[in-house]
């Protein structure tokens, strides 16, 4: 047969013909050009309108960011060495960096101190923000308040030593007496320790030598970005636990727990933080006897605390409102306390549903740190538009240091707006 | 019961206010430290520098007072101070002085109960316009849009300025002096005004000072000058003396390069034997050594040298004498006598 075929077609193909690549318009980069960009005339014209925007502000930018100036000492070297072409003048970062990191204050031969407490940091983060490292870990955490405190303030060391005894023996106290009532428990161990950091608060002032390892720094001292750290910090770990107390004493049938909640939550969130501020700062002053040192920087943590508490109590109020009633009835019929029910069923899948809503309340509240500059304390905002603009070498250099400020903003709130969005994918247990 | 303890803690805390605030310089002189209020940056008059010295204007008072109460220029904890609360902190005696650009009015003397014990720095509301627009005066500013601070004396007083002399004007709002140099830069406005100092300063920081001009009117009196709480008149007088040492100094020629020389014996001159103590017991009566008007004029030179240092022709701010200039040379500085 195939002889006969061969009469009646001229010609046949015995080989298949080698692949050819697709057209270049239904392929490769200009097919998805072609898709995403130029797929109707809308779209062209819209893609067009976006592309000379892009080249319009790079237009500015680049030549900006790349023709800066890094090495003068002040403004008009850096106007001289530009001869009038476009260019940052960056000078004013190179000079200041110290500045707008550490403040005006802190000695120059101690950076190494807050730089190591802000290192320590991580590590001391690590096992509470990542379930997966090794529980020891979390040993570091709890000393890691009173090193970083020793550290950045320096003094005798004497001083974070009592306040974590102090601690110790309230918790001591408190697992004795819990067994008998939380209450008693409770009031115990904060008698205790209370008593612990009187007495022992006369003996670190007879013992304390005056040459101290760590020269001590005084509150005032401190500025820059690392304020809004230390604010940042110390107010977001506070406040998370006293919002969460402040949310199930909301929600507690003991009338006095529940109205003590109540009000402190609407009063503090009916004020502005501004003005918690102004109170920490300038009307306490008024009530204090005189000579009474309360430390300014613990005033605004106090205060800050207080104010993003209050939030994070009516997030996690949200969390416990969005529990199913049967989840609290299940947690009842096995028999479990309250405590127990609370921190083995109720609390796990609240907190995870308000994960967002506090991680929203924890940015915002790391922003916020930057009001204190409207309390004349050198935080790294304070600094930009207290001293750095006000000297007679950088006045008039606006962009550069406030590019920088919102650089270290960034990077700190979007990396913690990444690990919330992480941690939610690690605890999504529901099947989509 | 509980109301009644709380009351009392009050009233004791109260009286414990008033004692201490009875002897500032008793205070000062324990704590070996003297706390000056400052602004938290002000070109010229206050700022720290880039090792987080402060320098300026109004930081040379602090520093002169420390030298003298304490012997000590660097003996001063600088406070800084916003305008918000630059008051509450003197009150509450958070600060035992105030030095800060601070106009000297009625109402804070009396009603706030404050104590200016001088002015160290005469300034006014003046205008800056643009070199081309060819106005040498600020009556030919009719029709003129005006860029001004909200919420601010200048305000008033532009307002008074321009009807009186019976020309209209358009006010371009703005919040703060940056906001007010970008807009005056990029032409939102004809004229930009505030305080001649400030304007000065200002047009320090442009990239072409000499396409702008300051115009010879000045619409206001702004008196500025250190101050400190009512009731304790053994301090006022201390920081009231500490200025007038430096500004007589100037009139009698004592600068910081001769005053060693001067002060080592007593001179031919017996108001410099009693200004720097080779003569008299000035000092004793203030409740001081000596030597206190010597040791303030040492620090940084007597009023001529800290304004030209800071503030003066030579820098970038390049403010003139003007008003500041001693009584001899037509200005308003005039020191009553030491004697």
């Amino acid at each position: 047969m195939s002889d006969t075929h061969a009469h009646s077609v001229a010609y046949v193909r015995e080989t298949q013909l080698s692949q050819q690549p697709p057209p270049s318009t239904a392929a490769g980069p200009v097919k998805w050009a072609r898709d995403n960009l130029f797929s109707s005339i809308p779209y062209t014209i819209l893609t067009l309108a976006a592309i000379y925007c892009i080249y319009v502000i790079l237009a500015g930018v680049l030549p900006w960011a790349l023709n800066g100036v890094w090495n003068t000492n002040n403004i008009r070297e850096c106007r001289e060495v530009l001869e009038g072409t476009t260019g940052g003048c960056f000078s004013v970062l190179s000079e200041r960096w110290n500045q707008l990191i550490f403040g005006i204050a802190y000695d120059r031969s101690e950076y190494w101190r807050p730089t190591v407490a802000f290192i320590l940091l991580f590590v001391a983060a690590a096992p509470v923000l990542f379930n997966k490292l090794p529980k020891q870990m979390l040993v570091f955490t709890g000393l890691y308040p009173f090193l970083a405190f020793y550290l950045i303030w320096g003094g005798t060391i004497f001083a974070p030593i009592l306040a974590l005894v102090g601690i110790i023996v309230g918790y001591v106290v408190y697992s004795r007496l819990v067994t008998g009532s939380f209450a008693a428990g409770f009031f115990g161990g904060v008698a205790a320790a209370a008593v612990t950091w009187w007495i022992g608060g006369f003996v670190v002032s007879a013992i304390a030598p005056q040459e101290t390892f760590l020269s001590a720094v005084p509150s005032r001292d401190m500025g820059g970005f690392m304020l809004n750290m230390i604010l940042g910090v110390v107010c977001v770990s506070l406040s998370v636990p006293i919002g969460i107390a402040l949310a199930l004493g909301r929600q507690s049938d003991m009338p006095i727990i529940k109205w003590i909640c109540v009000i402190f939550i609407e009063f503090v969130r009916g004020v502005p933080l501004i003005t918690l501020l102004f109170v920490a700062n300038v009307v306490l002053a008024y009530f204090l006897p005189p000579g009474t040192n309360f430390d300014l920087i613990l005033r605004v943590i106090i205060m800050i605390t207080m104010f993003s508490a209050a939030y994070i109590a009516e997030v996690i109020r949200g969390g416990l409102a969005a529990l199913p009633r049967g989840q609290y009835e299940a947690a009842d019929s096995l028999g479990l306390d309250y405590a127990q029910a609370m921190r083995l069923i109720i609390l796990p899948q609240a907190l995870k549903i308000s994960i967002p809503g506090i991680v929203n309340v924890a940015v915002g509240l790391f922003k916020d740190t930057t009001l204190v500059s409207v309390i004349s304390m050198f935080d790294l905002v304070g600094m930009i538009r207290g001293p750095i603009l006000s000297s007679t070498d950088w006045n008039g250099v606006y962009w550069e240091l406030w590019a920088f400020a919102i650089l270290l903003f960034f990077v700190v709130c979007y990396g913690i707006s990444q690990y919330s969005q992480w941690l939610e994918r690690q605890l999504a247990t529901d099947h989509r | 019961m509980k109301k009644s303890v709380f009351f009392g803690a009050l009233t004791v805390a109260g009286l414990a206010a008033g004692v201490a605030a009875a002897g500032t310089l008793d205070d000062v002189k324990a704590r070996g430290k003297l706390n000056c209020g400052v602004t938290t940056g002000l070109v010229g008059f206050a700022a720290p520098d880039a090792n987080g010295e402060w320098n300026g204007f109004d930081v040379a008072v602090c520093r002169a007072v420390a030298a003298a109460v304490l012997g000590d220029a660097s003996a001063v904890e600088f406070v800084p101070t916003t305008g918000k609360t630059r008051f509450t902190a003197l009150a509450s005696g958070e600060i035992d002085m105030l030095a800060r650009n601070t106009t000297w009015t009625f109402s804070r003397d009396v009603d706030l109960k404050f104590t200016f014990v001088g002015v160290n720095y005469y300034d006014g509301q003046g205008f800056m316009v643009p070199k081309e627009l060819g106005v040498s005066s600020a009556k030919d500013l009719d029709g003129a849009t005006v860029c001004i601070q909200t919420g601010t004396t200048t305000e008033l007083n532009l307002a008074d300025f321009f009807r009186s002399n019976n020309i209209n004007y358009e006010p371009v709002p703005i919040e703060t002096n940056a906001e007010a140099q970008q807009q005056y830069l990029a032409g939102a406005c004809d004229v930009y005004t505030t305080d001649a100092s400030g304007l000065a300063s200002t047009r320090a920081t442009f990239e072409a000072p000499g396409d702008h001009v300051l115009l010879p009117e000045i619409i206001s009196k702004e008196p500025l000058g250190p101050l400190v709480r009512h009731g304790d008149n053994e301090w006022g007088d201390v920081v009231r003396w500490t200025l007038n040492a430096l500004i007589t100094a100037e009139e009698l020629g004592v600068t910081s390069a001769n005053i060693a020389d001067m002060s080592s014996a007593a001179g031919d001159n017996p108001e410099i034997n009693r200004l720097l103590g080779t003569e008299g017991t000035l000092g004793e009566m203030l409740g001081l050594s000596a030597d206190w008007a010597k040791n303030a004029i040492a620090v940084s030179g007597n009023y001529g040298e800290i304004f030209e240092k800071n503030i003066g022709e030579s820098t970038p701010i390049g403010l003139a004498r003007g008003l500041n200039a001693q009584w001899t040379d037509g200005g308003l500085l005039y020191s009553p006598p030491f004697r």
